[in-house]
């Protein structure tokens, strides 16, 4: 028998609603005991012992929202990068999206994801479907098939789904098979190409806009199209005051809605665009200091699920260019918890429990993968954890990165939250030292 | 004693310049002579200026070239039609391959806002941005400015009122930059969909307005603008037939001016939409003054910035 023994684990667990020093013993790659001196047992006697000595223990993160651009766009990520960098943030396990060349719409290109993420062997994987074919927004995809292939939701990801019918289908089917649509917002009517928020600094900078409503007017319809349907909507990066605001009322009313919100959205405002810097543009775009804090206070008050990274590798060629035409988007697995703790739990916003609850337990809910005993350190469940020293600091530099991409604009933030090692399925998946 | 130096490498926009700086420029101008007898000079006569012009430009383009000449300069003029962009080259490969023949200032146009920031980061010579996007063109309020002080003797306290498509123009936030830190009364006229509601943060002080004729009788000054219909500006309006109604500038409307009041334009001028070609060549109008002025504007910023701390 293969096993581990955890001494003086600070296990934070909120799915057990746990936050205090324990034992945990790992066998087979499952959870097999929690007690506060297990170390002392029997059972033990023949494990492999690690004194953790009182550093964070968490259930492996769980990102409901990356990009790792194989197939086809490899030379910015791939499957094994984007699971390496994945890991090193502690996440143990990545829900990818389906805009990648050619685009997951088929059980084929499911299929080949899969095959890459198991030949990498570091997080789980999890791909996401393309809710229309080709993505382009028209037809439904074969969500049935996508589903049985492993899928665990839908989303046209980086398009918005214009067409209203569509995603009221989508929505039907999305209460059939009991899978997410996740929905990036965004009324291209009212964004009209634009690239940083409407807004004071839009307006000082003549750069085009993108209007709060642009996101909000989705937000709002695809609310009513859930409740109509009695599917399952997940708003995807939510990024202002408005769409909160809409998603706390539906919750309220009992309509069957999720969301997610980003890192770099509750951290930086659109002022960081006043020099111009492409690694600040990103869709939807950052908001005012007004959206950061309804941000804070919806993260406190539940309406928020899940933070999500929505990880979007970019190379210099795409991100080495004059602002309006560089690519939208910004890479996250590594920086996203130690931001998380310096920005929300050290700056007592909410209490480290909830916040990992929302990148445990909380992404685990949404996209059902709760029901595979994920985002959990219950006795029994998979041993996917990750060792933190929350205290130490790291510096955020080229060499902090894994991905194969570095845009980043937290190039030189000195955060809290040192990754020391990240385990999945009992093995260690990530760090050198023996914890 | 030699003057200070000037505190600026670059010339990115109006925003980071003080009142300070703007005289200074502006004295420096003045006294480099009347553009009909232009001094010229050879302090420059080392210096490599490469203009870097990649969105359209027929007078900002000539006036730094000419600026440029009588100071001496050896000049390479670099275009959309010669640029290896065609052919695929960045942007920033084309500016560090200039800039490895040994410039040692680029003057820079470009569609895009930001654009001499960017190269800002990147390479060492000087920049001047002669006009990025909607953003800013410094050197076209500077000869603004000129234009004013020339034939009011001062700006402070001026009441100028900039009509047209604010949303899209550089020339405007400029001016708004540059008129503000001076004094002046500004007036940002323009239909809703052109007007954006934010500037008004930017610039508490100036007023935000669509009705041209409320504030019609008490202004010094009009700067007329085009509507940029290469930025998209034609789908966020009505007709032009509507625009010509309330927002040209006529006989007619500017006989409810103020009988000092001038008219000025960055142009190029749509004859017949923003301002009629009557009123170009009236005598209040100051347009091919502010192209005069242009030179002597640009000589005095490219002398200023070569004499910088930093050069």
């Amino acid at each position: 028998m293969n096993a581990l023994l955890l001494k003086n684990a600070h296990l934070i667990d909120p799915s057990q609603g746990h936050d205090g020093i324990t034992d945990i013993l790992i066998e087979n790659g499952y959870v097999a005991e929690l007690g506060p001196t297990l170390h002392q047992h029997p059972s033990s006697a023949n494990a492999r012992l690690i004194d953790v000595a009182s550093q964070w223990v968490l259930p492996g993160l769980i990102d409901l929202h990356v990009h790792f651009r194989e197939p086809g766009h490899t030379r910015k990520e791939t499957i094994a990068t984007g699971s390496r960098a994945a890991v090193a943030g502690g996440f143990t396990s990545v829900c990818a999206m389906a805009n990648t060349s050619p685009v997951n719409d088929s059980v084929k290109i499911t299929k080949l994801m899969m095959e890459k993420a198991e030949s990498a062997d570091l997080a789980r994987y999890f791909p996401i479907g393309g809710v229309s074919m080709g993505l382009k927004g028209e037809e439904l995809a074969d969500l049935g098939l996508l589903k049985q292939t492993g899928c665990v939701a839908f989303s046209d990801d980086g398009f918005p789904i214009m067409n209203a019918g569509l995603m009221k289908r989508a929505l039907s089917y999305s209460e059939h098979l009991g899978v997410p649509i996740v929905a990036h917002e965004e009324d291209l009517n009212l964004s009209n190409r634009g690239y940083v928020h409407e807004g004071e600094v839009s307006a000082a900078l003549g750069c085009l806009g993108i209007p709060s409503s642009a996101e909000e007017i989705m937000v709002a319809r695809d609310i009513i199209l859930a409740e109509e349907t009695g599917g399952h909507l997940h708003v995807a990066h939510v990024s202002t005051s408005g769409s909160l605001e809409l998603i706390r009322r539906a919750k309220s009313r009992g309509i069957h809605v999720t969301c997610e919100v980003t890192p770099h959205h509750f951290a930086l405002s659109d002022k960081e665009l006043l020099k111009f810097d492409t690694n600040y543009k990103m869709s939807p775009p950052l908001r005012t200091q007004k959206d950061i804090e309804s941000i804070m206070e919806a993260l406190v008050d539940g309406t928020i699920d899940a933070i999500a990274t929505d990880h979007a590798p970019h190379g210099l060629q795409d991100k080495n260019i004059p602002l309006p035409l560089a690519a939208f988007g910004v890479i996250g697995l590594e920086t996203a918890l130690p931001l998380s703790i310096h920005l929300l739990v050290h700056s007592k916003v909410i209490t480290r429990m909830r916040l990992i609850e929302l990148m445990t337990s909380g992404p685990a809910r949404v996209f059902n993968l709760d029901r595979m005993n994920l985002g959990t350190l219950k006795k029994g469940s998979p041993a996917d954890f990750v060792i933190v020293d929350s205290d130490k600091k790291i510096k955020v530099s080229m060499d902090f990165i894994k991905s194969k991409s570095a845009n980043t604009p937290f190039i030189g933030w000195e955060l809290p939250g040192h990754i020391k090692s990240t385990w999945v399925r009992g093995s260690k998946v990530w760090g050198v030292s023996e914890a | 004693m030699p003057p200070p130096p000037f505190p600026h490498h670059h010339l990115l926009g109006i925003e980071s310049l003080t009142s300070e700086d703007i005289y200074r420029i502006l004295d420096l101008a003045k006294s480099l002579g009347a553009p009909s007898e232009p001094k010229f000079s050879h302090v420059l006569k080392d210096r490599l200026i490469i203009n870097l012009f990649l969105e359209g430009s027929t007078r900002t383009r000539t006036s730094f070239e000419i600026a440029e000449r009588r100071l001496g300069a050896h000049i390479v003029n670099f275009d959309v039609e010669s640029s290896s962009s065609k052919k695929g080259e960045t942007l920033l490969d084309t500016a560090l391959n200039l800039e490895a023949t040994g410039a040692d200032m680029m003057v820079i146009r470009h569609s895009a806002p930001g654009v001499p920031h960017f190269l800002s980061r990147h390479l060492g010579c000087h920049l001047i941005n002669a006009g990025d996007g909607s953003h800013e063109h410094p050197t076209q309020a500077l000869l603004d400015a000129y234009t004013l002080r020339e034939h009011f003797g001062k700006i402070e306290g001026l009441r100028i009122a900039i009509v047209g498509d604010i949303r899209n123009s550089r020339v405007a936030r400029s001016n708004a930059w540059l008129l503000t830190k001076l004094g002046a009364h500004v007036s940002l006229v323009a239909p809703p969909t052109l007007l954006p509601k934010e500037l008004q943060t930017i610039w508490p002080e100036a007023q935000l307005t669509s009705d041209l004729d409320r504030i019609l009788p008490h202004q010094d000054a009009f700067i007329m603008l085009r509507i940029q219909t290469e930025r998209g500006t034609n789908t966020l309006i009505p007709t032009r037939k509507e625009y010509v109604e309330f927002y040209q500038m006529n006989s007619e409307r500017f006989a409810r001016a103020l009988k000092t009041a001038v008219i000025m334009h960055p142009g190029p001028v749509n004859h017949g939409v923003e301002l009629t070609s009557e009123l170009f060549n009236d005598p209040r109008s100051l347009i091919l003054k502010q192209v005069a002025f242009g030179v002597p504007i640009r000589m005095a910023v490219i002398q200023l910035l070569f004499a910088s701390r930093t050069n």
